[in-house]
């Protein structure tokens, strides 16, 4: 649910749980979107220095 | 015929063999999946729920792989926050785990909900007042963070991890761990307390209410703390059974040591924090409703006080005080015991919580109810954990969850074999550079 759907209300509980939920996605979202990106940049770059 | 997917150092069964065992699990797999198909199509009469029971063997068994599925995050936080590196031998099969775990969670929630096409309606119409909303939310995010943790292990394939973009996924992906190891935490810290917090706010059922701090009830804290304490006792408990069955020692000691020594110290905690919540609660809680402790205890064919002995004194103080001392931990046969006794005490945690709650009588012309669950609901909390067998003899066969175990189990193999062996299974990436398209 988003803020311009009709069943949104501006409470402590609506900004709360929706505001949770959007701050874990965000943060799972913006870290994947780091890794790929920086990985389609070390291998295009042939970079080739990791071992794990 | 799979070899080069097989991780270097190891040995596995033959493939045949292989395909044998996941056949006849398979076979436990579609047993299940025929019982969820019957529950999609035909509805939930196909269950033995009914007004007493809307919760049922299915929400217990959600409430008991999301509790033993607690290693994950737990390893995890001490692993990556905390920084005990012992547990990095561990920490894959801890993640694995808790991925099948939470998997399985959502699949019984996506049965539970009769109609899953409807299944995002709690995100997208939620109601803020919920606490199940909150362990939606959290659940799936979870799911999401043990996705996360597991693709590296997969990354990690001989075969994949060739590919370079996805090798340097792979290597990015293990760098940000911690923060969404931390993330995962914070999600699970408040999925497994609104689990218990859902039953502590049942002010209509005295067995489960009880009070608390702010908004929150004891049950709240309680749930989160036995998962964090029993969690990695089920990591350890599914560790020792793979160790039996491979034949092979898969994780070092000091690994299972410490995370025991951890659970041992957690497991005590825990329990005093519960026996001191159950002496309050019947001494004060229930008296102040009208009721006794035996009433919840007595005058029915099954709940006796027998079941609040077994989780408390036996599954609960005896595996605390086996894992806390050294002995204990150091001894095969008492390390054995402890985790399963710690993981039947959070399980009968869970059933108690959820199915005893429903069976006590709350109004005064109410009997006790009794409920024992249909075949297709056995079926398909069966499904998860031959889904769960599937997906562990899977991830050991293909990809490296065991960082020890070429070293633990050395091979036979003699050097130059091994060589010879490596160069006819797979070329070399300079020769592979050297061939190109045309000339191949």
């Amino acid at each position: 649910m988003f803020p311009f759907s009709f069943e949104w209300i501006w409470d402590m509980g609506h900004v709360v749980f929706m505001g949770g939920l959007w701050y874990a996605l965000t943060i799972l979202g913006i870290g994947m979107t780091y890794c790929i990106i920086k990985s389609a940049i070390d291998a295009s770059r042939g970079n080739d220095e990791h071992h794990h | 015929m799979d070899s080069a997917l097989i991780p270097r150092g190891v040995k596995r069964c033959p493939f045949p063999q292989f395909i044998l065992f996941i056949a006849i699990v398979g076979a436990v797999l579609l047993w299940g999946v025929y019982a969820m198909l019957l529950c999609w199509f035909k509805g939930l009469n196909q269950t033995n729920m009914n007004d007493f029971y809307g919760f049922a063997l299915w929400i217990w068994a959600d409430l008991a792989v999301i509790a033993v599925g607690g290693g994950a995050f737990f390893t995890g936080l001490l692993r990556y926050i905390f920084g005990k590196d012992d547990l990095k031998n561990i920490i894959n099969y801890a993640v694995l785990i808790g991925f099948i775990c939470y998997s399985s969670a959502l699949l019984i929630l996506a049965i539970d909900i009769g109609q899953p096409l409807r299944g995002w309606f709690i995100f997208w119409h939620a109601n803020v007042h919920s606490m199940l909303t909150e362990v939606a939310f959290c659940l799936s995010c979870y799911f999401g963070v043990l996705t996360i943790e597991y693709i590296p292990l997969i990354l990690e394939n001989r075969q994949i991890d060739r590919v370079p973009f996805f090798h340097h996924l792979g290597h990015n992906m293990h760098e940000t761990m911690a923060v969404f190891a931390a993330t995962g935490a914070f999600l699970s810290f408040f999925h497994q307390g609104s689990l218990g917090g859902v039953a502590g706010v049942l002010y209509g059922r005295p067995f489960a209410y009880r009070e608390g701090l702010l908004i929150w009830p004891w049950t709240f804290f309680l749930f989160t703390w036995s998962a964090a304490a029993c969690g990695p006792c089920f990591t350890i408990l599914i560790t020792k059974i793979t160790e039996t069955v491979t034949r092979k020692k898969l994780v070092k000691d000091s690994a299972i040591e410490l995370l025991a020594k951890i659970s041992g110290w957690m497991i005590l905690t825990y329990i005093i924090a519960k026996t001191l919540d159950t002496y309050h609660w019947a001494t004060v809680t229930a008296p102040s409703m009208g009721q006794t402790l035996m009433d919840f205890y007595s005058n029915n064919p099954f709940y006796g006080i027998w079941i609040l002995i077994l989780e408390i004194v036996i599954c609960g103080f005896i595996p605390a005080f086996i894992l806390i001392t050294k002995k204990g931990r150091k001894n095969s046969v008492a390390l054995w015991i402890a985790v399963i006794l710690a993981v039947t005490g959070v399980c009968i945690n869970r059933w108690v919580m959820v199915l005893q709650i429903m069976a006590i009588p709350v109004l005064t012309f109410e009997n006790w109810v009794m409920y024992f669950p249909s075949w297709q609901e056995i079926a398909t909390t069966i499904l998860p954990v031959a889904y769960g067998i599937i997906l562990i003899a899977i991830s050991y066969r293909y990809l490296p969850v065991f960082p020890n175990e070429p070293e633990l189990n050395p091979m036979e193999t003699l050097p130059a074999q091994e060589t010879e062996k490596e160069a006819a299974v797979e070329p070399s990436v300079d020769l592979e550079e050297e061939l190109k398209p045309a000339e191949a």
